[in-house]
């Protein structure tokens, strides 16, 4: 003990969930516990210097890119935008894949439905011109140009999507992301589709099931208001109910 | 599993009901000071048009409302779906309807003439 | 016990409107069926006026109505929310729908006792 001329690394457990088919467990890998590191940093070490066969997503590691969504803890972040030393509670630190998605392997999550809620819920623009129109002059200071603009920054993490109680109970729900990009284009007067759009937010999944638990909003690592979009899309189904049984 | 028309209609009674959940309450802190009888009750609500119709519309809409509150619930809750779901929201509606009516009538009508 | 991505103040605004829903729609037929009671057995009824003099029961009734006030005020903060331009002031509309709802209930409970 007294000649160690090397320093003991600290070290903490850290629980990741890994499942390749039916066999869904966390397991619990030992790994150094640095003063700086997210999250994903630990993930990595896991996979490069302990387990290789761990699956999980990632790309940019800098904030910008929503791949390394994961629940940590129980709530859903980007594990790169996550520091350790903030979410480690009594020495646990629990790594999961994303909440109300299939999973494909430990951590990597099945984005599929996520997607198809996106297109069903309309999200989608409807082209109203073609290059030989004039374009749409639109400025800067215009109501509706800002609404849109408010909520435009998604980059589709589906964090909204993992943090929502109605998705989780209703399989049909299109879901925060999907909502609030509706919401956008609803507000986007270049889209030719807004009937489309009504009906299909107006419809079996769409935007009257949010019950404004916030958790969007909460969680929403680019700040985005989701619950103000389907709120939005509520009052405009309701005027459109109003202009029809004129 | 709410579409337009459910929400709307969830919204509507609501807003129906907010002005009579006040005068309810309202008349509840009148009405228990000194304790309650049936007589001081029927003596306020008996052979009333304006009783009657406040209890009567607020039943209606109660009875929409809190079927329709019941259904979003044994939906997400308790994973009742299709036809047992449909067959829920009805009996809720038709019970809290019924009993409702029943009350309302006790308290108004049902002793004046005999 | 709570799960910890709900653990913020919003969804439990939300919990608290749902179950005070849930305990008024389970109410209902009970507090329906003894009105009715005001005609077919007046007396029967009396007896259970009565009974609801106990300070216990007068609790009881405390609560019923700290729900009735709480998914009142809670569902007219949902409506504003919905129908009125947003509000960055969320929690503390849905801060004053509790407090408004206790206000009301103690008042009640105050004049019952």
């Amino acid at each position: 003990m007294a000649n160690e001329t090397q320093t003991m690394t600290q070290t903490m457990t850290v629980s990741i969930w890994r499942e390749n088919g039916d066999d869904g467990r966390f397991e619990k890998y030992e790994v150094p516990a640095r003063e700086n590191q997210t999250v994903l940093d630990v993930v990595a070490y896991v996979q490069q210097h302990i387990d290789p066969t761990l699956s999980y997503r990632f790309a940019c590691r800098v904030g910008m890119c929503g791949s390394c969504a994961m629940m940590v803890n129980g709530s859903p972040r980007w594990t790169c935008r996550t520091h350790v030393s903030k979410v480690v509670a009594d020495d646990q630190l629990e790594v999961a894949p994303l909440r109300n998605l299939p999973v494909i392997k430990d951590l990597a999550t099945d984005m599929d439905p996520f997607f198809e809620k996106w297109v069903a819920a309309e999200a989608v623009f409807h082209p109203s011109k073609t290059r030989h129109d004039p374009m749409a002059a639109i400025t800067p200071d215009d109501p509706m140009r800002i609404a849109a603009s408010e909520a435009i920054e998604c980059i589709n993490c589906a964090v909204c999507y993992a943090a929502c109680d109605v998705v989780e109970s209703n399989p049909d729900y299109f879901g925060p992301a999907a909502l609030n990009r509706s919401w956008s284009l609803v507000n986007d007067i270049r889209d030719d589709g807004q009937d489309v759009r009504l009906a299909a937010v107006g419809s079996n999944g769409g935007c009257h099931n949010c019950h404004s638990q916030q958790g969007c909003v909460q969680y929403c690592p680019n700040e985005l208001n989701p619950t103000l979009s389907i709120a939005g899309l509520k009052r405009e189904t309701t005027k459109a109910l109003f202009r029809r049984s004129r | 599993m709410l579409d337009l028309r459910l929400y709307m209609l969830q919204r509507l009674t609501a807003l129906i009901m907010a002005p009579l959940v006040i005068g309810h309450i309202a008349v509840m802190i009148y009405a228990v000071q000194g304790g309650l009888t049936v007589d001081e009750i029927l003596a306020r609500t008996q052979g009333s048009v304006a009783w009657f119709l406040f209890y009567g519309s607020f039943v209606v809409a109660v009875s929409i409302h809190g079927a329709i509150g019941l259904r979003v619930i044994s939906f997400e809750w308790f994973g009742l779906n299709g036809r047992a779901l449909q067959l829920f929201s009805w009996a809720v509606f038709a019970l809290l309807f019924g009993l409702g009516a029943k009350a309302v009538y006790a308290v108004t009508f049902a002793g004046v003439g005999l | 016990m709570i799960r910890p991505h709900r653990t913020h103040p919003l969804w439990f605004a939300f919990l608290l409107h749902r179950l005070s829903g849930l305990g008024l729609a389970l109410f209902l037929p009970i507090h329906f069926y003894m009105l009715s009671l005001a005609i077919s057995a007046p007396a029967r009824l009396d007896g259970f006026l009565r009974f609801t003099d106990l300070t216990i029961v007068k609790l009881a009734e405390y609560g019923l109505v700290f729900l009735l006030a709480a998914h009142l005020f809670g569902g007219l903060r949902l409506m504003a929310l919905e129908f009125l331009p947003w509000s960055p002031h969320q929690k503390t509309m849905a801060a004053l729908a509790v407090a408004f709802a206790f206000l009301v209930s103690t008042l009640f409970f105050l004049k019952a006792i």
